[in-house]
């Protein structure tokens, strides 16, 4: 066992940290109070190849692995958690179902530019009557001739909108529950498909979330992903690299509110001492820190063990049940700690604690994540 | 364009912090970095490469083997060789004696590689020492001509043009090459790495170039060939007091300082 991370690994991370430091946290306050997609950061992102982090330098990707995007997404997330979601939503659930399930042609195609960042992703599932019960389906995909017609529509989609490719699920056979469900590469643009109505959210407001309504959407029948009828497999696994996207989030969301607490507990002065010298100062931060390096052990753990090959969709989903809720919970703790301060948007930790909600909730709840994990455990 | 860039690795003096017990800087676990204004210089120079086809960037530091690390830096940024100048005998120089040595290994390199350069950048100064001399003595053991505190550097109509800041504005000027310029802070900031140029860097093996191999006067560099001696180093003590000189126009006011100092016996 080694809990080394190699000169690679630790070299890229400072990397990613200097950009985040220096390009993404000087806009996270203002993209934020105006729910402004940070377009800029995206264009910069891609130049330097943070798009396509785990994909093979041949479909234009960077060649590193999941553990270097899991860091990648948390040092954006510590210091604008919509970024952080910008890049795991668009890596997660866009292209790499793409890169695992799509035919070379596909990879050609949509991989390519999505990988070397001048295309962005979204992925398609959630609808008002299918959330955490993904099964029930209602957008449909009838085949006629050379191509499918889509009928229906999805919410809550990250990156609707400003994304160019979405891989969308759709019911091709309602009599056969989810081995009915299918898996489609859509282009925005493609006759029939639209952006509805723009969620106005309580955290990660800067990441763009919208619903796709498809009314006869015509899709290329080369476009479907994988056979059809395995549409709910693919979602399922997609979803399984996507908790360790999320759960990097999580993590860098609550690094970065312990960040700020640590820098503040120095200087704030009560009783005529700093806050840093009160024991029940110290003994939160102590607690919080634990909490949070517990976290990232498990999310690095479920990144190193996709990139070794191994099942990993309960260590994925232990990462992301842990680290989401140690997101909530230490980022709450930590506008206590700022007071009254903490409650205004003067400072960053207010934010975090809007924005660590959402990774309890998107991408399997939180008791989505236990239904896998003691499923795992033969609790039945 | 054959572009050399001489970088130095320095302690990150944003970093370092100063022990209150003995008023001295606390060094250990401080991390190295490339010194800044020889990333403006690295920039300057990448932005020159990117303009005229067929250029190249080579990069230079003196230094112990960790130096290597500023070095895969550079090549990460925009570098496309790096050399490291080391070895004991290098010990110990001060600024006379490091540009001489620089001045040996850039000879040496165009042996090795039968091209001449035909800039050498260096950024202004480095942070920890803050000299400000080793670019200018470059120049001078070369015998090059050199521009000093430059901007910015673009290449028109076959010449180099410069642009140098001064009190009232910028002097643009040329000269002819091979020449030696150092760069302050540029307009813009220097490119970040890609994964793909960090993950190249960090594989990249840089060649050292020994005392042996720039067939050296041992006797002009480390301690023996430095003639600067340190005699001490100190934080300066703080004094908050002093004297302004307020409510009058500039002329009046440097009149009046001009005064002070000579009753003061300084001037």
């Amino acid at each position: 066992m080694d809990f080394k991370l190699s000169d690679e690994h630790r070299d890229l991370q400072a990397m990613y940290r200097d950009f985040a430091v220096n390009e993404v946290k000087p806009l996270a306050a203002e993209i934020d109070k105006t729910e402004r997609f940070p377009e800029e950061t995206v264009a910069k992102m891609s130049e330097m190849g943070l798009m396509g982090i785990p994909f093979p330098e041949e479909y234009g990707g960077a060649g590193m692995d999941n553990l270097s995007y899991a860091q990648c997404v948390e040092e954006l997330s510590k210091v604008c958690a919509s970024t952080g979601v910008i890049v795991s939503a668009h890596t997660s659930l866009c292209a790499t179902p793409i890169y695992l399930f799509g035919t070379e042609e596909q990879k050609q195609k949509y991989l390519k530019p999505l990988a070397s960042g001048q295309k962005l992703g979204a992925f398609g599932l959630t609808e008002p009557g299918a959330g955490t019960d993904a099964s029930g389906q209602k957008t449909t995909a009838v085949l006629d001739g050379d191509h499918y017609i889509l009928n229906g529509s999805k919410i809550f989609i990250t990156n609707a909108g400003p994304a160019d490719i979405y891989v969308v699920m759709a019911m091709t056979d309602k009599t056969k529950g989810n081995k009915g469900i299918s898996s489609f590469i859509v282009e925005k643009g493609f006759p029939g498909f639209s952006v509805g109505k723009h969620e106005e959210k309580m955290g990660i407001r800067a990441s763009s979330t919208c619903e796709l309504i498809f009314e006869d959407c015509i899709v290329p029948k080369e476009n479907l992903l994988g056979e059809e009828g395995k549409g709910f497999k693919i979602a399922m696994m997609t979803l399984d690299g996507g908790r360790i996207g999320i759960a990097a989030q999580a993590l860098g969301i609550a690094q970065g509110a312990i960040d700020e607490a640590k820098a503040y507990v120095q200087t704030r002065v009560q009783f005529g001492k700093r806050l840093a010298q009160f024991q029940n100062i110290q003994f939160e931060m102590a607690d919080m820190q634990t909490k949070i390096d517990a976290a990232r052990l498990l999310v690095y753990r479920a990144a190193c063990a996709k990139d070794d090959h191994e099942p990993y969709s309960h260590l994925a989903a232990m990462a992301k049940l842990f680290a989401s809720e140690t997101a909530s919970d230490v980022t709450r703790r930590v506008v206590q700690i700022f007071g009254g301060y903490g409650y205004t948007r003067d400072y960053p930790v207010e934010r975090m604690m809007r924005d660590s909600k959402i990774t309890e909730i998107y991408e399997g709840t939180s008791e989505v994540q236990k239904m896998v994990i003691s499923s795992w455990m033969g609790v039945k | 364009m054959n572009i050399l860039v001489c970088v130095k690795q320095v302690p990150d003096t944003t970093e370092i912090k100063i022990d209150p017990e003995t008023n001295t800087l606390i060094r250990a676990g401080v991390p190295s970095i490339v010194n800044p204004f020889d990333t403006y210089a690295l920039e300057v120079a990448a932005r020159l490469k990117d303009s005229i086809g067929g250029s190249k960037v080579t990069v230079m530091a003196m230094g112990p083997e960790q130096a290597k690390a500023a070095l895969k830096e550079c090549l990460s940024v925009g570098a496309d060789q790096a050399y490291l100048v080391s070895g004991r005998e290098f010990g110990g120089s001060d600024t006379l004696a490091t540009s001489y040595v620089l001045s040996c290994a850039v000879k040496a390199v165009e042996e090795k590689s039968g091209e001449n350069f035909d800039i050498i950048f260096c950024g202004k100064q480095a942070i920890d020492g803050d000299t400000g001399q080793v670019g200018p003595e470059l120049a001078e053991h070369l015998g090059y001509p050199q521009i000093t505190y430059a901007s910015d550097v673009t290449f028109e109509n076959d010449t180099i043009k410069v642009k140098r800041e001064n009190d009232e504005g910028y002097d643009y000027l040329t000269c002819p090459l091979p020449c030696v310029i150092t760069i302050v802070k540029t307009p813009y900031e220097p490119r970040y790495a890609t994964i793909k140029s960090k993950m190249a860097a960090n594989r990249a093996v840089i060649p050292t170039l020994s005392a042996e191999d720039l067939k050296i006067d041992t006797t002009m560099c480390g301690l023996k060939g430095s003639p600067t001696k340190v005699k001490k180093t100190f934080t300066p003590v703080r004094e908050k007091h002093g004297i302004k000189i307020e409510d009058k126009e500039a002329a009046d006011a440097a009149k009046e300082l001009v005064d002070m100092l000579s009753d003061a016996k300084i001037l």
